[in-house]
């Protein structure tokens, strides 16, 4: 069946409904999403977003954008960040009006609490920054986004897979065909499989800074659940298995609350040496009264009114109930009497689809627009995260851009016409779907996606040299190849997950494949990427965004496109 | 341990009437009731059915009935329910197939209450103020994650679908005691119908089926006292 509306949004997170918000002010709008709306990941955030409204103690929105230029290693494009930071305090003002309900101070103020990479300039202390709803801030970030669509009568297409991207022969987008998880410890859900990235790529739009990949911290052990950074905001710190509060040696200002390269990297260079908890892969997060208090006092941490800053067990609870939960029925562990075992966790992608500060899409490293095509949230890259993002900053991005992003996109319809679609535009999505469908080389896409997990874990991880990454582009190349091979059971027409999850994984491992390819590329170590054996920082040759083109058969070419720099020149991260 | 799986099948395009499968699977007793079906899905029956997302109870997707009880499947480990796992669709709602069932009813009782602030008022150019003490009052109904297992665990429902639910009633509440809402007495009027509140029994299944530990009953008593009273406290 054939639709037509000025602007189509897909997917429905929280840069999706932010843009659809703004985009059917002036354009007829649609939503196609393959979850239910509320149902987004943009749900899972726990701690906060960002923004510098100096409600708890002085902030700027420059000190924000300082730290998150130094928090991306300086790849960040710092236009964009200072859009990012000073945008974010009107976005969060925005969402009170919208009714979100933030966490209140004692003034009716908005609630603000300290995250990894968010600092005072000045004293380079932590700041409190993070404007907080407990610990489910995205979960009501979403839900005042959709409530705010379905005020407004936006048109949503719920449980619809896009499988294609329709360019037309003068080059623009026309719309869109309709019908993962890569690493194997996620804190992402079962519906994250980069469809958006992968359907773009397909269709020759070039991926920005793949190899960028960041790991929580703290994800639950085995599970990879997250535990919020806002447990470290509250003053939990990590201890190894020696009992040790080990932050202090890798970054001895701001301790636990470095940024989270810095903090994942600490926690596996603790299990090297052998002070993993019983010589294990993981440490632990310790959030109990007495712990906390004693290092409180340590490090002399004040209250806004210049008090000595104390926690009690009702205080965590208060906080944090959702981790408390969490912990409960998943750890059997209770946050304020036992400390958390916990290890990096897979958590999220800095590169993606590459976009001007309007959301549009550019294809090269001229930033040339393709016209009617826009990408917001973590499926882009603006890049205000460069090769680290600071917590918090994913949802000032897919708010603040998905609003560029929807304005800009009503914009265009507004002048543009109706694009001509391509001849029989289903044609590509219908044929792969077939294919997998009637597929019998025997494969099971179970086993393949088992095997990509524990592969990109081994080697695609948070330590990397070029014999593992070698390692991992042939072997992902042959986890395509038994892709192609896949069959499934179910052949019906009907709710078919099993096919809808196959194809799905021959995006995942398109996308596995990118960052393998461009992590290997990139010889140096920033941010989230670090080479085992180009252990520094290498500006002379690499402080450029990478990009990568696909070629027909399967293999990628690799380009690059310069930073934009602004006032903060690079310098050695120290935290 | 081995654990046996007994899930309630239904494929409109090939079965008559739900049907029985049974599987055997190894799982750790602190695996999730969702692991084990993501297991057997990839491993056994690849025509098995069902939603998830996030696998750590935010999400809302995985609602279904587990040995007689709604619950989410990835909030239930497998040692909290034993050897013998019954598993099937939430009840009250159409069959897509097998455990997915069809939520637009849902969706509408949740669109009918108006789900979004109602404040006509110009906003200041910062935020609205608000005492921590009225940001608590609605703080509880502000957790739901639209899962469905309250509206879907309640005998009301059963008996009639054009009941509004519990979960439409815990919405309504979060904006009825907020303070910056004006539209409560909207809300209210719409509750007061005969398919609002008045259908609620006290039955307390649906605060017993909530994964978010939401006192639902005590929210809909506080919603009808408001429709008694005319006020909202």
């Amino acid at each position: 069946m054939l639709h037509r509306f000025d602007v189509i949004v897909v997917g429905a997170g929280g840069a999706g409904l932010m843009a659809a918000l703004y985009a059917s002010r002036g354009a007829k709008t649609a939503v196609i999403s393959k979850l239910y709306p509320t149902r987004s990941h943009t749900g899972a955030a726990q701690g906060g977003i960002g923004a510098a409204l100096g409600n708890m103690e002085e902030d700027h929105p420059e000190w924000h954008i300082f730290d998150t230029i130094k928090g991306g290693d300086y790849l960040v494009d710092q236009d964009s960040a200072e859009i990012l930071c000073t945008e974010a305090v009107s976005m969060v003002y925005d969402l009170e009006h919208m009714g979100l309900p933030f966490d209140r101070t004692p003034e009716g103020r908005i609630a603000q609490r300290p995250f990894g990479g968010h600092t005072n300039n000045a004293t380079k202390q932590p700041v409190r920054r993070a404007c907080h709803a407990a610990d489910r801030t995205g979960h009501m970030i979403l839900q005042t986004c959709y409530q705010q669509c379905i005020k407004n009568n936006v048109t949503f297409f719920d449980e619809f897979q896009v499988l294609d991207l329709l360019i037309n022969a003068e080059g623009h987008c026309a719309g869109v065909v309709a019908a993962g998880r890569i690493w194997k410890i996620t804190s992402n859900a079962y519906a994250l499989t980069g469809d958006g990235c992968a359907v773009a790529y397909r269709r020759g739009i070039p991926l920005e800074d793949m190899e960028f990949y960041q790991f929580h911290p703290t994800g639950i052990l085995n599970l990879g659940i997250l535990l919020t950074e806002g447990v470290r905001g509250e003053g939990g710190v990590l201890v190894n298995g020696q009992g040790e509060r080990f932050m202090p040696n890798y970054a001895p200002t701001v301790k636990d609350l470095a940024s989270r390269d810095v903090v994942s990297r600490a926690i596996y260079r603790e299990v090297q040496a052998g002070r993993g908890v019983d010589g294990k892969d993981y440490v632990l997060l310790d959030v109990r009264p007495d712990t906390v208090n004693k290092y409180f006092e340590a490090d002399g941490v004040k209250n806004p009114d210049g008090s000595p800053r104390r926690i009690t067990a009702e205080m965590i609870r208060q906080k944090l109930p959702d981790i408390s939960d969490f912990c409960q029925t998943y750890l059997q562990l209770d946050p304020v009497k036992q400390p958390l075992p916990i290890q990096p966790t897979a958590h999220y992608a800095m590169g993606g689809i590459p976009t001007d500060n309007n959301g549009q899409v550019v294809i090269d490293s001229e930033n040339t627009p393709i016209p009617g095509f826009y990408a917001a949230g973590e499926c882009a890259c603006v890049s205000v995260h460069g090769a680290n993002r600071l917590g918090t900053n994913s949802l000032v991005d897919i708010l603040v851009f998905g609003r560029r992003a929807g304005v800009a996109a009503a914009l265009y319809a507004q002048s543009a016409a109706f694009p001509a679609l391509p001849a029989q535009p289903e044609a590509n999505a219908a044929a792969e779907l077939e294919r997998i469908r009637k597929g019998e080389g025997g494969e099971s896409a179970g086993m393949i996606r088992k095997d990509m997990r524990q592969m990109m874990m081994d080697n695609v991880g948070v330590f990397r040299t070029e014999e593992l990454l070698t390692g991992a582009i042939q072997k992902l190349a042959e986890l395509r190849e038994r892709w192609r091979r896949v069959t499934i059971m179910d052949k019906g027409a009907r709710w078919n997950t099993e096919l809808m999850e196959t194809w799905e994984l021959g995006c995942l491992i398109d996308l596995a494949y990118v960052t393998a390819v461009a992590a290997l590329d990139r010889k140096e170590s920033r941010g989230g990427h670090y080479r085992e054996d180009y252990p520094e920082r290498d500006d002379d040759n690499w402080l450029k965004h990478s990009l990568a083109f696909p070629l027909g058969d399967g293999g990628v070419r690799m380009s690059s496109k310069p930073v934009r720099l602004g006032r903060y020149t690079p310098a050695k991260r120290v935290y | 341990m081995n654990v046996k799986v007994k899930i309630r099948r239904f494929n409109p395009e090939k079965d008559r009437r739900p049907r029985w499968s049974e599987f055997r699977v190894d799982a750790q007793p602190t695996d999730r009731v969702l692991d084990v079906l993501q297991v057997i899905k990839e491993n056994q029956d690849g025509t098995l059915t069902f939603r998830r997302s996030c696998a750590h109870g935010v999400c809302g997707s995985d609602a279904m009935v587990i040995n007689g009880r709604n619950r989410l499947a990835c909030k239930v480990l497998v040692k909290d329910v034993g050897r013998s796992i019954v598993i099937e669709p939430l009840r009250g709602l159409p069959v897509i197939k097998d455990l997915t069932v069809d939520m637009e009813p849902f969706w509408r009782q949740y669109k009918s209450i108006k789900p979004f602030l109602i404040n006509e008022d110009d906003p200041p150019y910062m935020e609205r103020l608000q005492s921590p003490e009225a940001r608590a009052r609605f703080d509880d109904t502000t957790k739901c994650i639209l899962c469905a297992a309250c509206t879907t665990s309640c005998p009301s429902f059963w008996a009639d679908a054009s009941y509004v639910g519990p979960a439409a009633i815990v919405q309504a509440h979060r904006w009825i005691f907020d303070d910056r809402d004006q539209g409560a007495q909207v809300r209210l009027a719409i509750l007061a119908d005969g398919n609002g509140v008045w259908k609620c029994r006290t039955i307390y299944n649906c605060t017993e089926a909530c994964p978010r530990d939401i006192e639902i009953t005590r929210a809909i008593r506080e919603v009808t006292r408001a429709i008694v009273t005319g006020e909202v406290s």
